[in-house]
């Protein structure tokens, strides 16, 4: 799995490519909560149009995020969500926190 | 019943092997045709099972995870085997966000995420396995 960051604004855009697993969380929980040390961001838009499979993994990575992202009164939001991981982010409640879109333009415009 | 197929698999508990594991999973499942949904629903399952295995039963310490797969006539049936710590009490391991390990970053949604992938979840143990 690799992940590409930019900044739009104060919004921190990451776009995952490949597979969120317990094997992969580490490396992407690092290099999130590094970008968010150094810059001056606080929201974050994860996409998730590249990832090909996702477990409960992907939960703990996202929920930690969420909780950082809310000590800086930020906001978080989900792009390209592909069915099969939708299932597993409904099973686990997280669309009560944070809202998903089809495109990261989209979730731009609404954050 | 015995099985018309069965593949038996054993591997280190190092995380790399989790993508492996599902993916002999699905090339096993893939010999009764299932469609892209119900493969990705085996993987996902399986890799709950294996990542359990590595993160809990052997926290994170170095022993083997065993994957048998097998096939029947109308069913398959994959078990995912380790000898580690073991499960105190099943019944609350298996609700939904329970986690004994929140330090990590989990959610205590392997289970959930099992039984809503698969047709049925059987989960076995006993406290006490062959790490100290
Ligand atoms: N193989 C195992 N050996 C020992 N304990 C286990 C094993 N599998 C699960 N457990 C226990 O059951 C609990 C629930 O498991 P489950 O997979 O549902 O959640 P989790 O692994 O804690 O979090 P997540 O899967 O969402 O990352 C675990 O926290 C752990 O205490
Ligand atoms: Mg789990």
């Amino acid at each position: 799995m690799n992940i590409r960051l930019t900044n739009r604004g104060n919004t921190l855009v990451a776009v995952l490519n490949g597979e969120l697993d317990h094997h992969t969380a580490e490396y992407i929980r690092q290099k999130l909560d590094a970008e968010m040390l150094k810059s001056t961001t606080k929201n974050m838009v994860l996409d998730f149009s590249k990832v090909t499979f996702m477990d409960s993994s992907g939960i703990g990575v996202i929920m930690g995020r969420y909780k950082n992202i809310q000590k800086l009164n930020g906001k978080m939001s989900l792009a390209g969500v592909n069915e099969q991981i939708k299932r597993i982010f409904e099973m686990s409640g997280l669309f009560k926190v944070m809202p998903a879109y089809d495109s990261i333009d989209e979730a731009i415009n609404k954050m | 019943m015995n099985p018309i197929n069965e593949v038996k698999l054993e591997f280190v508990s190092k995380s790399s092997n989790e993508a492996f594991a599902r993916v002999v999973a699905a090339a096993f499942v893939s010999q009764i045709d299932p469609n892209i949904e119900e493969l990705a629903d085996v993987k996902t399952a399986v890799s709950e099972a294996v990542t359990n295995a590595i993160i809990h039963g052997y926290e994170n310490k170095t022993g083997l995870v065993k994957m048998i797969c097998k096939l029947y006539e109308d069913a398959v049936e994959i078990s995912v085997i380790d000898e580690g710590k073991g499960i105190e009490d099943i019944e609350k391991a298996r609700q939904p966000m329970f986690t004994s390990r929140p330090d990590m970053e989990r959610s205590g949604m392997g289970f959930t995420v099992m039984e809503n992938f698969m047709d049925r979840v059987e989960v076995v143990s006993e406290v006490g396995g062959v790490l100290p």
